[in-house]
């Protein structure tokens, strides 16, 4: 539905956008995830047409778009800020668009009716956005870009600005509107969770490039890289050299010591060092005897409550820090103390190699 | 913000008391004097004398009154349009730059104020005169061989009120456009609005307090003014500011003087009701 072709956005000295291509499927749910800074935003606005790439172009179902003016595209916007015009009232910041491309009176005001109907604002059509409340105004910013029917959707960090439970409330309520409406929406954002519950797929950026694209499964359950790995989830980065290979399996040693097991497929063609990512949540504990000829032990070192979860914080002999989460509400028992001894084990296909030190 | 008790209210008195002292004594008591004056007769040494008489009124409305008010309208209303035909987009481009620059190109704007307003009227003597700066350049460059006749002319006093007035008229709106955010200009365009529309539905509605307050502040002194009329229309080109500065210096006729600047006064006050209207919304 819209592609980007090896496009490149330069702010004087800085790469903002670094030969990213990028294609979006009609109806998809895409995000574009990463810290500020990393381009998602400037990738966003050069879809909107609200800055020109430096190189490469931009397709819009088919055609190229690349230096048309935003109001010549059929993309429409929800900017963080929301951007209401703050002398209009509900209604007309709602039609504003629908009047803009001279659509007849009798049609806008069906279109605005059935808008303000899908976003829940009845009765507030007369309000002016300063009498609204965030959440409200959030609304009627979605209401306004949605009531032109745009072949896509932009969403600029539109719940950043919203308090937890309402985000919670209005990620639900972006879900429903995507699935009901078919659109293809990209939505921009720097919160993990928020990605990975609503989208179809992440492309994940990182210093202006996508470092990883694909289902929020697939890049939690397999980082491409030590940057994923850590940003998205939480992760044990662990450096590591291979110490011994047969052809099934091959033997990793940590420079504390700790010595692992993975396929042998999965060890990287490249050479030693590399860098392995290990999910807290599959490291698996037990007070009793070695679970397998594969685990070790290692010593609590702190226990954090967290409500549904409990993270424990291991220590191996040599040093290895290792984070590792439980399921709280008491099924972890309460002799697991700092200083308790405990073996711990992590099946080879948990192990994910995520590249070199240096990347 | 608790400044809503009975003690914060007489506290904000007190602390508008030395403006309201000032107000009193400098600005009211003495448009309340011209007020009686202009109800007065004088004697032939040009002192008032209190009887009670409307003549000055009727003499406001004599025909040659009348087309130097005009006049003055017609100037005034033309000043201002140039005004505001240069000073909101320069205005608008100091906005919208970053904020180093913007201050930068702010204190440009109000250097002028650095220097007597009188010897800035006279440095634009020296360039529009016959031998001056700018007919010695057009003379030069063989544009033409005569002295064009710039300086005392309709020309040379609008070119005086532009340039005494242009801050005036740009101040206030860079105040209103630096106020607006550029996501708004960005989401009008996103919505299908090309740059005339985001102008008209957009810009213009929300730079709207800026453009009344700088039209109100050039319309209104460049209606009474008369230094500018007196050294660059060479006293050619009469406007009311100087017909009311004639009855109290030359002329000596304080009551009519005021009658001319009671009537002022109220259509000042006219205007300003009308301007201070809410706008309704453009689309």
């Amino acid at each position: 539905m819209i592609e980007a072709r090896a496009i490149t956005k330069r702010f004087g000295p800085l790469v903002a956008v670094d030969q990213v291509s990028l294609q979006v499927e009609a109806g998809e749910f895409l995000t574009l995830l990463g810290p500020s800074g990393c381009g998602k935003t400037t990738l966003l606005r050069i879809f909107a047409g609200f800055e020109a790439p430096d190189s490469g172009t931009i397709h819009l179902a088919g055609e190229e778009v690349t230096a048309r003016p935003p109001y010549r595209r059929d993309v429409n916007q929800v900017f963080q800020s929301y951007a209401l015009f703050p002398h209009l009232c509900v209604r007309d910041n709602i039609g504003f668009g629908l009047r803009m491309r001279g659509r007849p009176r009798a049609e806008q005001q069906a279109r605005i009716a059935e808008a303000v109907a899908n976003a829940s604002l009845e009765g507030l059509e007369e309000r002016m956005p300063h009498q609204l409340s965030g959440g409200q105004r959030q609304r009627v910013a979605l209401a306004r870009a949605l009531v032109c029917r745009p072949k896509v959707l932009l969403l600029d960090e539109p719940l950043s600005a919203l308090d937890a439970k309402l985000r919670l409330g209005m990620q639900a309520e972006l879900r429903r509107l995507h699935r009901k409406l078919g659109i293809t929406f990209i939505f921009v954002t720097h919160d993990q969770h928020e990605a990975i519950t609503m989208s179809d797929r992440i492309a994940l950026m990182h210093r202006g490039r996508i470092e990883q694209i694909g289902s929020p499964e697939a890049i939690y359950r397999r980082p491409a890289t030590a940057f994923a790995a850590d940003f998205i989830g939480q992760s044990n980065l662990l450096r590591v050299a291979v110490v011994h290979r047969e052809a099934a399996s091959a033997r990793v040693r940590t420079d504390q010591g700790l010595e692992l097991t993975l396929p042998a497929a999965n060890l990287p063609a490249g050479p030693d060092p590399f860098l392995i990512s290990i999910r807290p949540e599959r490291i698996s504990l037990s007070s009793e005897a070695p679970v397998s000829a594969a685990s070790f032990e290692a010593t609590i070192e702190e226990r954090i409550f967290q409500g549904p979860t409990d993270t424990l914080r291991v220590v191996t002999g040599g040093g290895a820090r290792l984070n590792v989460l439980l399921a709280g509400g008491g099924a972890v028992p309460a002799a697991w103390r700092e200083g308790r001894r405990l073996h711990c084990a992590v099946a080879p296909t948990d192990i994910v190699v995520v590249g070199s030190p240096a990347s | 913000m608790s400044g809503t008790g009975p003690r914060a209210g007489s506290l904000a008195w007190l602390l508008l008391l030395p403006l309201l002292a000032w107000l009193a004594v400098f600005v009211i008591a003495p448009a309340a004097i011209l007020f009686v004056y202009a109800f007065c007769e004088h004697d032939e040494l040009g002192r008032v004398v209190y009887r009670f008489t409307f003549d000055n009124f009727h003499r406001v409305g004599e025909r040659v009154y009348l087309t130097i008010f005009i006049r003055s309208v017609g100037y005034a209303a033309v000043t201002t349009a140039l005004c505001l035909a240069a000073g909101f987009p320069a205005a608008w481009y100091i906005a919208r730059r970053p904020a180093a620059l913007r201050h930068r190109l702010l204190l440009l704007v109000m250097i002028p104020f650095w220097t007597s307003f009188l010897i800035r009227t006279y440095a634009w003597m020296t360039i529009l005169k016959q031998d001056g700066l700018l007919n010695s350049l057009l003379e030069s460059t063989g544009f033409t061989r005569h002295p064009i006749e710039l300086l005392y002319t309709p020309g040379a006093v609008t070119i005086g009120l532009v340039y005494a007035y242009l801050p005036f008229m740009i101040l206030p709106i860079y105040a209103s456009a630096e106020k607006l955010d550029a996501s708004l200009v960005e989401a009008a365009h996103d919505l299908g609005a090309g740059p005339l529309r985001v102008f008209a539905a957009v810009i213009i509605p929300l730079t709207w307090p800026g453009i009344a307050a700088g039209t109100l502040l050039v319309f209104v002194p460049a209606i009474g003014m008369f230094a500018i009329t007196d050294l660059m229309g060479g006293a050619r080109i009469p406007l009311i500011g100087n017909v009311i500065q004639n009855q109290f210096f030359q002329a000596r006729d304080w009551p009519f003087g005021a009658a001319l600047g009671v009537v002022f006064l109220l259509l000042f006050a006219a205007a300003y009701v009308l301007l201070q209207r809410p706008k309704p919304a453009a689309a």
